[in-house]
């Protein structure tokens, strides 16, 4: 398939392993932050091409997994009511909140939906004009702007019916956030090129900076992830610590300017939990005030009430980077997809659920090699 | 179908009852009519035509097979198919995956009030051409009524009895080392036709269902005398599901090889832009055989000539006995665990 089979290419995949060879000489330690790379690094097995001097963390680019416990809880609250439609993405459904999680909302009589885009849930509140529709506004930078669309058309069709229970949060404050901890062992970034394809990578250039850390804007094809690396260890040999974009087929330095508009019209930044994390300050988005009457939580005059993680669930470390998920005394017995103790065996995306998936053995033992 | 051609072909005054009513499953004349102008003369065969409570019929020499499966697809029609043709096909491929040759069904249909009366014709004609399609006849059935909103338009339920015409044992335990992996065509596009249509999902080319019998390039396999460990039919769960289950029983390890695996493009990329693996997505059409690797050539030869399974493709074996697992082999050479989906596929988000 064009623009996918050239990017998964075997031979050119081992070109740059072996280029990869000669360019480390010491040990680096690299965070890809988006969950879509966690997951082809171990579904193409991409970690088993890499110099063993150079060592991967997971970052905390999952949406499902950083969404806070008590927003959950809210969004079980408000999907419980009878009066409601409430549409999610499809990932949202199983992450458990502190009791239940959507798909038993769904059961047990909820009228939850699965869509697309957060305009299909603007559809529906116009075609239900009887009903609550409450999106789930999750996500990154890379969907605030289909989410302030929805509120911003919302708003021009007059609808009444028709709120989010918003939970968007923003990528570079949580690197920031992660550079300042004591406990940081990364020294480079890969960072999510889908985020930099609305955000463009302006805003790297003081993290690169400040903490002197290399970060190469990657994609998420396996020549893309092993281009980015390169690019990083080149970096770090040389103790250069630049931004550098390698996703230049989708990313541009200004990234996507009227979408960029469209989010800072409808949401300022504010402070926000991310779950296993804390509260980094300047993280998230909200509705601004022109805008409060399309925000669920007030709608449904909810109480926002903290809500303590399963003591057992080390979510918080792997999303730090601190722990690999095979490292948790629950992974993989008590803790499964099926029945996850925190978000990252939930989402697709969450670093538990692709070792989980995809490795749950060594590699060698998969090919049968003594 | 258009309402002109329902109008001429149709055997119900559409003009009276343009939908079913609850007296359609009363018991009483319109219940009758309905049985006899719609289910009696499309599926018209002399057992069911006995119109006897039960289906009189003699057991063929062989040991039998029995399968019973429900149909609740939504919507009713879709690209490369229907509810009707599916419930159909579904349970003579289960009886196919014993290696039996399929003999009769039974149908039972659970209709909600107020379904038109022209989609359940089609329906019915849908599952009269699919029944002549692999040569099974329907000979009992039955009908019930539902209040509106205590059904989805149209439930079926079928039962296939078939007959083994050969002495092999097909059975996952029957799965040795060093057996190769067949499977019968390219994968996922029944369950990405479903989802495109379900969620309003427009690509620039349709995604047809791959529903189809499979009972022909089974009985050819049987015909030639290709021993049989194993065969399972790729439905819900998909590829991922049926070797997981076949490496659980047989208490075995099974590498496949993803390059081998032949995906069609359009379904790939409404795969990749959904975050689904099509080895976890449903077909209706497909299945994977595991035969001793030296009846594996011959084994290809005999699918690819068939037109349902003309891309049969080898995947991979069986290695080893051992605690139960699957690996596939990515494209950059690396191995993983291929696990069994985790309940319903969910998209995601980004």
């Amino acid at each position: 398939m064009k623009f996918l089979e050239e990017y998964r290419d075997q031979g050119l995949a081992r070109q740059l392993a072996a280029e990869l060879q000669r360019a480390t000489t010491r040990p680096w330690t690299i965070m890809e932050v988006c969950g879509g790379q966690t997951h082809a690094i171990i579904k193409f097995g991409i970690d088993e091409l890499l110099p063993e001097k150079i060592t991967l963390i997971h970052g905390p680019g999952c949406p499902v997994c950083v969404t806070p416990l008590e927003i959950i809880d809210q969004a079980l609250e408000i999907a419980a009511r009878p009066e409601v439609i409430f549409a999610s993405f499809g990932d949202m459904l199983r992450v458990p909140g502190s009791s239940t999680d959507l798909l038993s909302v769904k059961a047990h009589g909820g009228d939850v939906r699965i869509v697309y885009s957060p305009l299909d849930a603007v559809k529906l509140a116009a075609e239900n004009p009887a009903r609550e529709v409450v999106f789930f506004g999750v996500g990154f930078e890379t969907t605030a702007p289909a989410t302030a669309m929805a509120v911003y058309q919302a708003a021009q069709k007059g609808l009444k019916n028709f709120s989010l229970l918003i939970s968007h949060v923003l990528v570079p404050p949580a690197m920031a956030a992660l550079m300042s901890s004591p406990n940081c062992q990364v020294q480079a970034f890969l960072a999510a090129g889908h985020v930099c394809t609305v955000m463009g990578y302006q805003e790297y250039f003081p993290l690169a900076e400040q903490y002197h850390v290399p970060i190469v804007v990657t994609g998420f094809e396996p020549l893309d992830i092993l281009q980015g690396i390169l690019l990083t260890v080149q970096q770090l040999e040389s103790g250069r610590a630049e931004v550098e974009n390698q996703y230049a087929r989708a990313v541009r330095r200004e990234g996507n300017q009227l979408a960029q508009e469209l989010i800072k019209k409808v949401f300022e930044v504010v402070p926000r939990k991310w779950r296993g994390i804390g509260e980094i300050p300047q993280s998230g988005l909200a509705l601004r005030e022109e805008f409060a009457t399309f925000d669920a939580a007030k709608k449904f005059k909810l109480t926002h009430h903290c809500v303590p993680e399963p003591a057992e669930c080390i979510a918080g470390l792997i999303l730090q980077g601190l722990k690999k998920p095979n490292e948790c005394a629950v992974f993989g017995t008590r803790c499964t997809p099926e029945h996850p103790f925190g978000a990252t065996m939930v989402s697709s995306e969450g670093a538990c659920a692709a070792y989980y998936n995809y490795r749950r053995q060594a590699p060698k033992e998969m090919a049968g090699v003594p | 179908m258009n309402a002109t051609d329902f109008a001429a072909t149709c055997p119900l005054p559409i003009s009276r009852y343009p939908n079913i009513l609850m007296a359609h499953g009363g018991g009483g004349k319109l219940m009758h009519r309905l049985i006899e102008d719609f289910f009696g003369r499309a599926f018209s065969n002399p057992i069911l035509d006995t119109r006897h409570d039960s289906a009189q019929f003699t057991v063929p020499p062989g040991r039998l097979a029995m399968t019973t499966d429900s149909y609740v697809v939504r919507p009713i029609f879709f690209p490369g198919g229907d509810i009707g043709s599916m419930a159909v096909h579904g349970t003579v491929n289960d009886l196919a995956m014993s290696g039996a040759r399929p003999l009769y069904l039974t149908s039972a249909f659970i209709i909600e009030e107020g379904l038109p009366m022209a989609t359940l014709w089609r329906v019915v004609c849908s599952m009269r051409d699919a029944a002549e399609k692999c040569g099974v006849q329907i000979i009992t059935g039955d009908t019930k009524v539902v209040d509106t909103g205590k059904g989805d338009g149209l439930f079926i339920n079928t039962t296939g009895l078939g007959v083994m015409e050969h002495p092999q044992n097909i059975s996952p335990l029957a799965v040795q080392p060093g057996d190769r992996i067949l499977i019968s065509g390219d994968l996922g596009r029944h369950g990405m036709a479903i989802m495109a249509v379900r969620e309003g999902l427009q690509f620039e080319c349709t995604i047809e269902s791959d529903s189809a019998p499979v009972a022909g390039p089974v009985l050819d396999l049987i015909k030639a005398g290709i021993e049989i460990h194993c065969l399972r039919d790729l439905t819900r769960g998909g590829l991922a599901s049926a070797l997981n289950e076949i490496a659980e029983a047989a208490r075995v390890k099974i590498t496949i090889d993803q390059k081998d695996i032949p995906i069609r493009e359009d379904v790939q990329a409404a795969c990749e832009l959904l975050g689904m693996d099509p080895v976890h997505v449903a077909n209706e059409g497909r299945f994977l055989a595991v035969v001793p690797a030296k009846a594996a050539p011959q084994a290809l030869e005999i699918l690819q000539r068939h037109p349902v399974s003309t891309r049969a493709t080898i995947i991979g074996e069986v290695s080893e006995r051992s605690m139960p697992l699957v690996t596939i082999k990515s494209v950059l050479g690396s191995h993983r665990i291929l696990d069994m989906p985790s309940g319903e596929q969910l998209p995601r988000i980004c």
